[in-house]
């Protein structure tokens, strides 16, 4: 399957400062300019935005998950409301609504939104170029196992595929089964082997 | 806010095209489900997209659909499942 499908077109296969920026580029550009004029917001803020959403957002859903891993109240409240928990968990999901949904030996949970590419960024930081290509969103919903085989993952036919479409208000984080073989290991240890990947549903993680 | 279903109830999400911004995909219009759980009450995004209160808020679910009853050559097991949110006004009863 090809992941470099990025339905923003214009972008593809040019640098970032190379050739006219495009109409999105400018009218962007140009709100900021006229948000900074007004005194609403500094280029600083809006540069440490974007340091948080690299730096910090794409760290906080493995983080999140081990503590789920290590402590099974923790986890059971993440399951009934997934933004209270990661709020008493120190992670402000911001306007994010989240639903933690749990793999079994029973069900593998996958997420996808099909109109266009809603994603818990406040926890997992922007979403990869795969997640947002018309490639994954037209044929996760009606060929999941396909596309988790080409991501390497194979459900056994035994097992049910829980897609959830994330295409209105909710986020969703999927909650990985713990592999064997990690007994004893420390929260730190378990959230390297969380990946952002296992979290959106199209792996499952390794020890 | 009073709302028409719970959880466990039989809806079909409407068979309706209306022009406009809207969060209720093609593929799910005029099929069956059952109301997994109810999400709560949200500003209506088809009025917030042009710029309007969203008011008065909708009665958002998440419902769950056979993906047999989805895509009838779906090629994998009868107890996979596709679960979309879908928004009050868009439900009836099935």
């Amino acid at each position: 399957m090809s992941h470099d499908h990025d339905h923003h077109e214009k972008a593809k296969g040019r640098d970032f400062d190379e050739g006219p920026p495009s109409e999105y580029e400018i009218m962007s550009r140009a709100m900021q300019e006229l948000l900074e004029a007004k005194g609403l917001i500094t280029a600083e803020e809006i540069r440490q935005r974007m340091e948080q959403f690299e730096e910090d957002f794409p760290y906080r859903g493995s983080k999140v998950i081990a503590h789920a891993w290590a402590d099974a109240a923790f986890r059971k409240r993440l399951l009934e409301d997934g933004k209270a928990a990661c709020a008493e968990f120190g992670v402000d999901l911001e306007a994010d609504r989240l639903i933690a949904v749990e793999n079994t030996p029973e069900v593998h949970n996958l997420i996808v939104c099909t109109l266009c590419s809603c994603y818990p960024r406040a926890l997992l930081g922007m979403p990869p170029t795969w997640y947002k290509s018309e490639n994954y969103r037209k044929r996760v919903v009606r060929e999941p196992r396909a596309v988790l085989r080409e991501f390497g993952t194979v459900i056994a036919d035994d097992v049910t595929v829980r897609v959830h479409d994330s295409n209105a208000d909710m986020r969703y984080v999927v909650v990985p089964m713990r592999p064997a073989g990690t007994e004893g290991w420390s929260e730190d240890e378990l959230a390297r082997i969380i990946t952002r990947d296992s979290l959106v549903g199209v792996t499952v993680p390794k020890p | 806010m009073e709302r028409r279903f719970n959880p466990g109830d039989e809806v079909a999400v409407k068979q309706s095209y209306p022009p406009g911004h809207r969060r209720t995909p093609y593929y799910i219009r005029g099929k069956r489900g059952v109301v997994e759980r109810v999400c709560g009450s949200f500003p209506n995004p088809e009025e917030l997209a042009y710029g309007f209160d969203g008011e008065p808020k909708r009665v958002l679910y998440r419902v769950r659909f056979r993906q047999k009853e989805v895509w009838p050559r779906y090629e994998g097991p009868e107890r996979d499942w596709l679960e979309l949110e879908i928004y009050e006004h868009w439900l009836e009863k099935a």
